[in-house]
C-alpha cells in the first residue's frame, strides 16, 4: 500500500504535511543558541558539533536517503578545509568567500566521481568511495609543497567575520557562525528532501531498477545528490578549517569518513535530524568519556555503540519515533 | 579597534577567571597528548616521565600545588588539539600547556598560547618552526634536523666518503633527509642518491637493492617506529646489506627497544644518533631507568620519557624564579638560558630561539653475548637546532 493512500492524501498534500514544523523540530531549533549563555567554556565544542553535524548531514542525504553508502566522505570534508584554507593563504581571508570556494571546489571533485558512483550499488560503492578517499590522502601527502603534507596547512589566515568578530579563544564568533551556517543548509536539505526530487532519491533507494520506470532517472538524480552532498561536505571543511585556521591531513583520512558514518548510524540515517542527534551524542560522549579516562575512552564509545545499535537498530532517533509511535498507540 | 578592544575585554575576563584558581593556591598545568590511538606508546612514555618528575620531587612547587589535566587528542588532529587547548584555558583555566607530541597539534596549541598568553612546554613535537608560532613556547625534546645533521657530519668525520640516503616521504622524513645531507656535505661528503620512500607499508626490497646497485659505503635511514624497522631489517638482510656489511646510520627510532627486539641479529652494527640512550652512563640516569621500569613493568625510557621529565623540570625551576607567579612573559624569561643537569646530560635552553640545546649521542647495536645492547659510542656537546641557528635553509 502507498504511503499517500496511507496517510489518505494526495502526494502533494502528503508532501506539504511533512514540510510542517513540528513541535520537537521547533524546540531542537530554539534551544540551539542556549550554550551561549548557559555554557560558555562549551563554545568551542559546540562549534564542532555544530560543524560536525552539518558533515553528517551531507552525508546522510546521500547514505540515508539515496542509498549510497560511503566510506570516503571525508574526501570531500578535507578538500573543502583544504580549499577554505590555500585560499586564506594564497588570495584573502575573508571567510564568507572562502565558504563558498571551499563549497565550489568540493563540488566539482564530488561532480567528476558522481559519474562512477552512479554506475554501482552496495558494496562496490563502499571499495570506490574508499579507494577514492585513499587516493586523495596519499596525494594531499606527496603534494607537501602544497598542502605542508604531515605539518599540516601553515599560514592560513582568516579576517574577522564579516569584518567585525574576531575569532575569540572562547569561541563565541566559531559558533556563531557555524550554527547560522549548519541552518541555513539545514533548511536547504529539508526542502530538498521534501520535494519530488527527495522522493525520488528514496525511491531509487528502495529499488534502482524501477524509479527509471516511472521517469525518474536513476542515474541522473545520483549524480545531482552525490554533487549536493559534496558540496554541503566541503562547507563543512571549509567551516572547520576557518574557525580552527588550521588544516591538516587526518581531514582526509579514513577515520574521519568510518566516525561520521557511525554517526550517521547512531543518529539513524535517512531522518534528516539523525546526523544531527548522532554527531551530538557522539561528540559530547567523546569529550566526557575521555575528560575521565584518556587513554581508554574508546572502550566506553564502544560499548555506547553495540548498546544502540542492539537495542535501536534504526539509530536513536529510529528508537525515540518507535517509542512515541508506541506510546501513541496505547 | 573595537574588536581589539572586545578581544582584550575577553582575555581579560580570562585572566580575572584563572586569577580565581591562583587563589586556591594550585597551579594547573594542561596536558595535550594522544593517549589513545597508534601514538598512545610514545604518549605513554612522555606520560610517565612527568609522573616520575613528580613522584621524586613532589607536586609542591612556591607553596603552590601542580595540579596535571590531561587531554586526549587522538591522534594527528590540531583542530581538536586547538580546541583542547582553548577548553583547557576557558574551562579549566589552565595556567601553564604542555605536552605535545606531534608537529600538526603543537602548532594549534602554539595559537592558543600566543593568544591567550600562556607558557608553553613542547615535551616531543620536533619541527623547528614550531616554537616560532608563539612567544611563550619552549622545548625540551629535540628537532629533527639537529640529531641528523649532527649525525651527518659526525659520519663525515669518521670517513665514509659516500652515502644514500633512504628516508619515509612525509614532513619529517624531508626534515631529516635535508640535515643529513647539509652536515654530510659540509663536513666532505658525497651523497650518491636519495630516495623518498612511501610512508605508508612500504615494500623496502625495491628500494634497498636501488642503494645496492650504487653501492655507498653507508646508507641514512629515516622511517616512522613501530613495524617498519623490522621490515626494514629484513630486506637489508635478504640483499646481504645487513648491517655488519655496510654501514647503517639511522635515528634513534631505528634501535630502540621494540626495533631491537623485531630485527633481531639484523640489528647488530646499526649506529644511530638521539638526544638520549638509557644505556647512558651516569647516576642521575640509573636513578631515572630504575624508577622507570618501576611504574612501567620493566620497560626502558627513551627520548618521550625525558621530554616529559625535562619539561617538568623547567616548569618547576621557572616557577620557583617566578615565585609561583603564572604570568606567561615572566616564565619564559625564566626559562631563557637555563642550564640544568638530565639523565640525559646537560643541556639548556637557547636564550634567544627558546629552543633547546644539549648533547647528540652516537650510539651503535652491539652483540654482548646473545644480547643486544645499543651502546653509546661517541657524543657530540652542545648541538643548537640549525634551522634557528641559520645553518639550513
Amino acid at each position: 500500500m502507498p504511503v499517500t493512500a496511507q496517510m489518505g492524501l494526495e502526494p502533494v498534500g502528503y508532501l506539504k504535511a511533512q514540510t510542517r514544523w513540528g513541535a520537537a523540530e521547533t524546540l531542537f531549533w530554539l534551544a540551539t543558541p542556549l550554550p551561549f549563555y548557559f555554557l560558555p567554556a562549551y563554545l568551542q565544542l559546540a562549534s564542532q558539533i555544530a560543524i560536525t553535524a552539518l558533515f553528517a548531514l551531507s552525508l546522510d542525504l546521500i547514505v540515508g536517503y539515496a542509498g549510497i553508502v560511503s566510506l570516503g566522505h571525508a574526501a570531500f570534508f578535507g578538500t573543502g578545509a583544504y580549499a577554505a584554507g590555500l585560499f586564506s593563504k594564497f588570495v584573502w581571508g575573508e571567510p564568507l568567500t572562502g565558504l563558498i570556494v571551499g563549497a565550489m571546489v568540493s563540488s566539482l571533485v564530488g561532480y567528476a566521481t558522481s559519474f562512477i558512483i552512479a554506475r554501482f550499488r552496495h558494496l562496490a560503492l563502499i571499495m570506490l568511495t574508499l579507494g577514492f578517499g585513499l587516493l586523495l590522502g596519499a596525494a594531499a601527502n606527496s603534494a607537501s609543497w602544497l598542502t605542508g603534507g604531515s605539518d599540516g596547512l601553515q599560514g592560513v589566515n582568516i579576517w574577522p567575520l564579516l569584518g567585525r568578530f574576531n575569532w575569540d579563544v572562547y569561541g563565541y564568533t566559531a559558533y556563531g557562525y557555524s550554527l547560522v551556517v549548519l541552518f541555513v543548509l539545514f533548511l536547504f536539505a529539508r526542502r530538498l528532501i521534501h520535494s519530488p526530487f527527495g522522493l525520488a532519491l528514496r525511491g531509487i533507494r528502495e529499488n534502482f531498477l524501477r524509479m527509471p520506470a516511472i521517469g525518474a532517472p536513476s542515474r541522473a538524480h545520483i549524480r545531482t545528490a552525490y554533487t549536493i552532498s559534496a558540496a554541503m561536505a566541503g562547507v563543512a571543511g571549509a567551516l572547520i578549517a576557518q574557525t580552527t585556521q588550521t588544516v591538516a591531513l587526518d581531514s582526509l583520512g579514513f577515520e574521519r569518513s568510518a566516525e561520521i558514518l557511525i554517526m550517521v548510524v547512531l543518529g539513524g540515517a535517512g531522518r534528516l535530524y539523525g546526523g544531527l542527534i548522532g554527531a551530538l551524542v557522539f561528540m559530547i560522549a567523546r569529550d566526557q568519556f575521555s575528560g575521565i579516562e584518556p587513554e581508554h575512552w574508546y572502550f566506553w564509545i564502544g560499548v555506547l555503540l553495540v548498546a544502540v545499535v542492539v537495542f535501536l537498530p534504526n539509530g536513536i532517533l529510529g528508537g525515540l519515533s518507535r517509542f512515541v509511535a508506541h506510546w501513541r498507540a496505547k | 579597534m573595537k574588536r581589539f578592544g572586545l578581544a582584550s575585554a575577553a582575555l581579560l575576563a580570562a585572566c580575572l577567571l584563572s586569577g580565581a584558581s591562583h587563589a586556591a593556591g594550585a597551579i594547573k598545568v594542561g596536558v595535550v597528548m594522544p593517549y589513545s590511538g597508534q601514538f598512545a606508546d610514545l604518549a605513554k612514555q612522555m606520560d610517565n616521565g612527568i609522573k616520575i618528575y613528580m613522584q621524586q620531587h613532589g607536586d609542591k612547587v612556591a607553596d603552590k600545588t601542580i595540579e596535571i589535566i590531561r587531554k586526549d587528542v587522538g591522534g594527528i588532529d590540531p583542530p581538536t588539539a586547538k580546541r583542547l587547548a582553548q577548553e583547557l584555558v576557558v574551562r579549566d583555566q589552565v595556567d601553564i600547556l604542555a605536552g605535545w607530541l606531534l608537529t600538526p597539534n603543537a602548532i594549534a596549541g602554539c595559537s592558543v598560547s600566543a593568544e591567550a598568553k600562556k607558557f608553553m612546554v613542547i615535551m616531543n613535537a620536533a619541527t623547528s618552526i614550531i616554537t616560532d608560532k608563539s612567544p611563550y613556547c619552549t622545548r625540551t625534546s629535540f628537532t629533527l634536523p639537529m640529531i641528523t645533521m649532527a649525525l651527518g657530519q659526525w659520519a663525515a668525520k669518521q670517513g665514509i666518503k659516500n652515502d644514500y640516503t633512504m628516508t619515509a616521504d612525509y614532513a619529517p622524513g624531508h626534515d631529516a633527509e635535508e640535515g643529513f645531507i647539509d652536515g654530510f656535505k659540509e663536513a666532505g661528503g658525497e651523497i650518491v642518491g636519495s630516495v623518498r620512500m612511501a610512508v605508508k607499508n612500504p615494500d623496502f626490497s625495491a628500494y634497498v637493492q636501488r642503494a645496492k646497485d650504487l653501492n655507498p659505503q653507508s646508507i641514512f635511514v629515516f622511517i616512522p617506529g613501530g613495524s617498519q624497522p623490522a621490515a626494514f631489517g629484513k630486506a637489508l638482510a635478504e640483499r646481504g646489506m645487513s648491517a655488519q656489511a655496510i654501514k647503517v646510520l639511522g635515528t634513534q627510532e631505528l634501535a630502540d627497544d621494540a626495533a631491537i627486539k623485531s630485527m633481531g641479529n639484523d640489528a647488530v652494527g646499526i649506529i644511530t644518533a638521539g638526544n638520549y640512550n638509557y644505556n647512558y652512563d651516569s647516576a642521575m640516569n640509573k636513578e631515572f631507568v630504575a624508577a622507570y621500569r618501576s611504574i612501567s613493568g620493566d620497560e626502558n625510557p627513551d627520548f618521550g620519557a625525558v621530554g616529559g621529565y625535562d619539561g617538568m623540570h623547567l616548569i618547576y625551576t621557572a616557577l620557583r624564579k617566578t615565585d609561583g607567579k603564572t604570568d606567561a612573559q615572566e616564565l619564559i624569561a625564566a626559562a631563557k638560558g637555563m642550564k640544568w643537569e638530565s639523565p640525559r646530560g646537560p643541556m639548556m635552553i637557547d636564550p634567544t630561539t627558546r629552543d633547546v640545546v644539549q648533547t647528540i649521542y652516537i650510539s651503535k647495536v652491539e652483540d654482548r653475548g646473545g644480547k643486544h645492547l645499543n651502546a653509546v659510542i661517541d657524543s657530540i656537546p652542545d648541538v643548537h637546532d640549525p634551522v634557528h641557528a641559520g645553518q639550513m635553509k
